[in-house]
């Protein structure tokens, strides 16, 4: 096993997959912002083990990754003043319940 | 019979370097710990166990040399966006029992991405890896990251900064607006 890049590509292929299953089947907001983690942890850890294992190592996988943790950290930000918002208007945390722009 | 020795040996030979001994037990910690997450009723309980998802993460990143990440990881994920979102759960109401969407729903979804992983798999199976040629991190790789953060990517690191401050107000705005 002289390359152990295809590993950690299926780990995070696993991280993913399991991400988006809970994004999509799960019915608290906040379970779902939480699964959207998961997947965004994934393609952090797809960035860094390119970074060393890639065709072209470098150190920008690893930038690209601090940018993306920076953009996660106000994605969970500005999602979790989000729910507080409509929880205090709405009383509910369910997202089926959130579809006043739908119709 | 044979492949199964064949496997056994394949085993065997993975598990004599230690990096590879370290990759098997946190990827096993974090799959686990994921499934669990997914599985568990209770929400804290899942910010628990999405916290050592984290936590496991970070180890990854310095099994592959990238100790600067590790620690912004820690505090970041496990240690920032875990805390949120517990006040996040703390400050609304969650039924106590997580109640299923309909049956047929679930499975369309659960077999949809097991799909996907599939089709990841195959594509990731028949890729021809080039082995990397090797470069060196260099004894400092914070000063190294640093050094590359104001030289080569300052106009994205600015605008991050951007970004940062647009969603720290708009989460004030959104949160306070209410009280009034």
């Amino acid at each position: 096993m002289d390359n152990i890049l295809p590993s950690y590509l299926i780990l995070g292929a696993i991280l993913f997959c399991i991400g988006l299953y809970g994004a999509l089947s799960k019915r608290s907001a906040i379970v779902v912002l939480i699964s959207i983690e998961l997947m965004l942890n994934a393609c952090n850890l797809n960035f860094i083990a390119f970074s060393k294992y890639g065709p072209v190592p470098s150190l920008t996988g690893q930038i690209f990754s601090l940018f993306n943790i920076t953009v996660a950290a106000a994605e969970v930000a500005v999602g979790v003043a989000i729910l507080i918002a409509l929880f205090k208007n709405k009383g509910t945390s369910n997202v089926e319940e959130m579809d006043s722009m739908r119709y | 019979m044979n492949w199964i020795s064949n496997l056994i040996d394949n085993w065997l030979n993975f598990m004599s370097v230690g990096e590879n001994v370290a990759f098997a037990i946190l990827a096993v910690l974090i799959i686990s710990s994921s499934v669990l997450m997914i599985n568990f009723t209770k929400v804290v309980h899942m910010v628990v166990s999405l916290a050592v998802v984290f936590l496991s993460l970070a180890g990854m990143y310095v099994l592959l040399e990238a100790e600067f990440v590790a620690f912004v990881q820690v505090l970041i994920y496990a240690g920032a966006i875990s805390i949120l979102m517990i006040f996040g759960i703390m400050m609304t109401r969650h039924d106590e029992q997580e109640q299923p969407k309909q049956p047929v729903f679930q499975a369309l979804l659960l077999s949809g991405s097991v799909a996907l992983f599939g089709i990841i798999f195959y594509a990731i199976q028949s890729t021809a890896f080039t082995p990397s040629t090797g470069f060196e991190q260099g004894a400092d790789n914070t000063k190294a990251i640093g050094e590359l953060l104001y030289t080569q990517h300052v106009i994205p690191f600015e605008l991050i900064s951007v970004l940062l401050t647009v969603a720290f107000i708009g989460a004030i705005v959104l949160a306070k607006r209410e009280e009034e």
